[in-house]
This record gives C-alpha cells, sequence and structure tokens, in this order.
C-alpha cells in the first residue's frame, strides 16, 4: 500500500486556506502594530527621559527575544492560566506587540523629523496642539518615515510564517503538512517561497521607488 | 495563576546545558555572520559589475534572500536538499541557511555604504599622488566602514535572534536545547522564561561591545 499520495488539484483549497491565513495574520499584525506603533512614537517623542527608559525597556524585550520564543511563553502562559486562546487570537496578539515595538521606533524618528520651527510656526498660526499633531506632525512625519514603515512591514509578513508554531495554519505550516503526506518537498517548498516573493518583492521595489523620488 | 506552580530547581540543574545552547548560538551566528560578510563583499561587487551575468547571479541572490522567510530558507536547506539526497545536519542547514540571507542582507549594505561615497574624493586622492591601493586603504574604506558598521551590528543581532529557529529542525542551540529539555521535564514556562532572558542578555552583551568597539574605533565620529 502507498502511505504517500502526490500533490493533486483537490489541495488547491488547502493551500488557499493557507494562503489566505498567512495575509490575514499579517494584515493584521501590520494594521495593529502600526496604530499603537503612531502611538508609542508619539509618547515617547514627547515625553521626558524616564518614561522613556521605562518605556524603551519594555520594547526592548520585545525586540531583544526571538519572535519564536515569544509565541511559545505566550501560548504556554495563557494555557498555564487556564484562558486557552485561538492560535489566531495568541498569534495575532504576538505578532502586534513584535511589530508594535519596531513601528514605535519608526514613527519615534519620524515624529522628531518634523522640525521644531515649524510645529512653533503652526502653533502661531493659531492652531491647538492637537490640530498640530492631527495636521502637522503626522502627515509630515509620517511622510518621512514610509520607506521604513514598508521595511518592518514586509518583515512583518515573512516573520508571520513563525506563527506556524503554535498551531496556527498558516501557509508554511500548510506546505509542512503537504509535504508529510506527499514526500515532494522541493516543488511544494518551492512554490511557498514564489508566493513570499511576489508579494514582499514588488512592494520592497516600490519602497525603493519612493526612496528615489524622495531623495532630493 | 493559581494552578501553576513555578519549578524553579529543574532549571538550575539543567543550566550548563542551557550555557551550552548559548554557546552553539553564538557559534552558528559568528561564523554565518563571518561567512556572510565575505560573501557580500562579492554580491556587492556583482551587483555594481558591468557583466550583466554577474549583476542577475548578484542580484537574484539579494533579492531571493530578503523577500522570503528565513524559516523557508532553512526548511529548503533542511528538507528541500535532502530530498536530493543531500542530508544537511540541523546545524549546517541553519548556518547555510543564515549565511545565504546575511549575505544578501549585507550585500546591499556594503554597496550602499560604498556608493555613499562621492566619486570625487577618489579622484581628489589620486590627484594628490596617491595610488589606489593607498586611496581606498586611508580614504575610501575608513569612512565606508563608518557607514556599515551600525547595519552590520544589526545584521548580527538578527542572527543571534533567528538561529534560534533551529528549534523547528532539532538544532541542539539555546531553543532548541530549550525544547529538548522542557519536553522530558514539563517545565515549559520556567524553561522558556529563562531561555528569553538568555537572548536578552546576549543581544543586550553584544550591542554594548559594539557600542564600546566603535567609540575605540572611530571615536564617536560615526556617521
Amino acid at each position: 500500500m502507498n502511505l504517500f499520495t502526490p500533490l493533486s488539484w483537490s489541495d488547491t483549497g488547502f493551500i488557499l486556506t493557507g494562503i489566505l491565513n498567512t495575509v490575514f495574520i499579517s494584515v493584521v499584525a501590520i494594521i495593529v502594530g502600526t496604530l499603537l506603533g503612531v502611538v508609542i512614537g508619539f509618547v515617547r517623542a514627547e515625553s521626558s527621559k524616564s518614561v522613556n527608559i521605562i518605556l524603551g525597556a519594555f520594547l526592548d524585550i520585545l525586540r531583544s527575544v526571538p519572535l519564536i520564543i515569544q509565541l511559545i511563553l505566550f501560548s504556554t502562559f495563557i494555557g498555564a492560566v487556564g484562558y486557552p486562546l485561538d492560535p489566531f487570537v495568541a498569534g495575532s496578539i504576538i505578532l502586534s506587540l513584535y511589530t508594535m515595538a519596531f513601528m514605535g521606533e519608526v514613527f519615534r524618528s519620524g515624529f522628531n523629523s518634523v522640525p521644531t520651527s515649524m510645529i512653533k510656526a503652526s502653533r502661531s498660526l493659531g492652531m491647538s496642539y492637537w490640530q498640530t499633531v492631527r495636521y502637522v506632525r503626522i502627515p509630515i512625519g509620517m511622510r518621512a518615515v514610509f520607506t521604513s514603515w514598508l521595511g518592518v512591514a514586509l518583515s512583518v509578513i515573512k516573520d508571520s510564517a513563525l506563527v506556524s508554531v503554535i498551531g496556527y495554519m498558516e501557509l508554511l505550516r500548510t506546505a509542512e503538512q503537504l509535504i508529510s503526506r506527499t514526500q515532494q518537498p522541493v516543488m511544494i517548498l518551492i512554490g511557498v517561497g514564489l508566493f513570499y516573493f511576489m508579494i514582499s518583492y514588488p512592494l520592497s521595489l516600490y519602497g525603493k521607488h519612493v526612496e528615489r523620488k524622495m531623495a532630493i | 495563576m493559581d494552578n501553576y506552580e513555578f519549578h524553579w530547581n529543574v532549571v538550575f540543574n539543567a543550566f550548563p546545558q542551557l550555557l551550552n545552547g548559548a554557546f552553539t548560538t553564538i557559534h552558528v551566528s559568528v561564523l554565518s555572520m563571518l561567512a556572510g560578510i565575505v560573501i557580500a563583499v562579492f554580491l556587492a561587487l556583482g551587483k555594481m559589475s558591468s557583466s550583466k551575468v554577474l549583476y542577475h547571479i548578484a542580484n537574484a541572490w539579494i533579492e531571493i534572500a530578503r523577500n522570503t522567510p528565513a524559516l523557508f530558507q532553512i526548511y529548503m536547506a533542511y528538507f528541500g536538499l535532502g530530498a536530493y539526497g543531500i542530508h544537511l545536519s540541523p546545524y549546517f542547514a541553519v548556518f547555510s541557511a543564515l549565511v545565504f540571507i546575511n549575505a544578501g542582507y549585507l550585500a546591499e549594505t556594503f554597496r550602499g555604504g560604498f556608493q555613499s561615497i562621492p566619486k570625487t574624493q577618489y579622484s581628489a586622492a589620486k590627484s594628490l599622488g596617491m595610488n589606489s591601493f593607498k586611496v581606498y586603504r586611508y580614504v575610501l574604506l575608513p569612512q565606508m566602514f563608518r557607514r556599515i558598521y551600525h547595519p552590520m551590528t544589526n545584521q548580527f543581532v538578527w542572527s543571534i535572534l533567528m538561529s534560534s529557529l533551529g528549534i523547528l529542525v532539532g538544532m541542539n542551540e539555546l531553543s532548541g536545547e530549550t525544547q529538548r529539555l522542557q519536553s522530558s521535564s514539563f517545565r515549559t514556562l520556567e524553561f522558556f522564561i529563562v531561555a528569553a532572558v538568555m537572548y536578552f542578555v546576549i543581544t543586550k552583551l553584544v550591542l554594548l561591545a559594539s557600542n564600546l568597539i566603535s567609540k575605540k574605533v572611530f571615536k564617536g565620529e560615526l556617521s
């Protein structure tokens, strides 16, 4: 009896689910991470040294512990506490926090890149503090760091592959299961690699294009 | 947290093994970084060369390394090559994947560093009577090194963190060792907390060392 069955068209749905799951968790992490990152970046650009040290230390932990360890720790922890979460939810939480840690740095330098004179000018035009933030600092600061933002977003798409360790059926885990059934690792892996490449490469080209356009 | 009791003794007893794992982590990151630097120099030269063939080879390497997940590269080295009868050990699979990626990223760093120096400096130094070797040795390379120093440090830290993917192919670096130890004792949380702290300490020490070296070598003139 043959235990292994080759790849067939009926696997399309399975692969498609994997692809959608990868896209889904990446998009969630990028959106949540960006929103939290803007807040963190703003707080860090605005606050005193002592607040910055505490906040910085917390973000430092997120950036200096491997993502895979964070995922395992978190999913074990919530299991031990007695509130096991769905792998998607647990994965999104950690991936979003991880993204936030990097986005915070990106946006902090964005906010810092807005010249003080410009902020003073808008204040003297009668804008309130929050109007300055809304109409001057966010639009100008964010634009300055667009390419860095894109870089972080691309690395999140690639890092989302690690969520497979806590059991989320994203593309690479789907591929792994297909490999163990079909024993055709090369073909399947190349397909997976191509998928990531096709998402990541055009975006990175676009980033380079924007960078060139913004360079004076 | 009421029904979970921490037992740190098990972890304490296994600490020598964890240190061994940490040593392997550093080992694989340092070696993959060194090999990556050497290959990256050639890739950067290839990307700047006028030969179309060399350009495309270098470009393909760089773009594949930068646009696919590290885990994919490791699987490719471990399972992919395995299908052709080339069975790499987990250590070597992770090592080659890290070298592949480091080379791709560093090549772009080197190229950027090289191209950021105005071409006029070369002619200026030449007109002062320096030969090509001296121009590179005293004018161009010192400036270039300053510019690529921080990105290189970041790449090294990235290698340390990404070597943790060895856990998925059964390598015995820090995460793999942690995984093995926790599976025989079931003290998952304790072991992974200690591993996380160890990674944190390792990366902090690397950054600290890097700052000290940069102060000593560049004397605060880091661009």
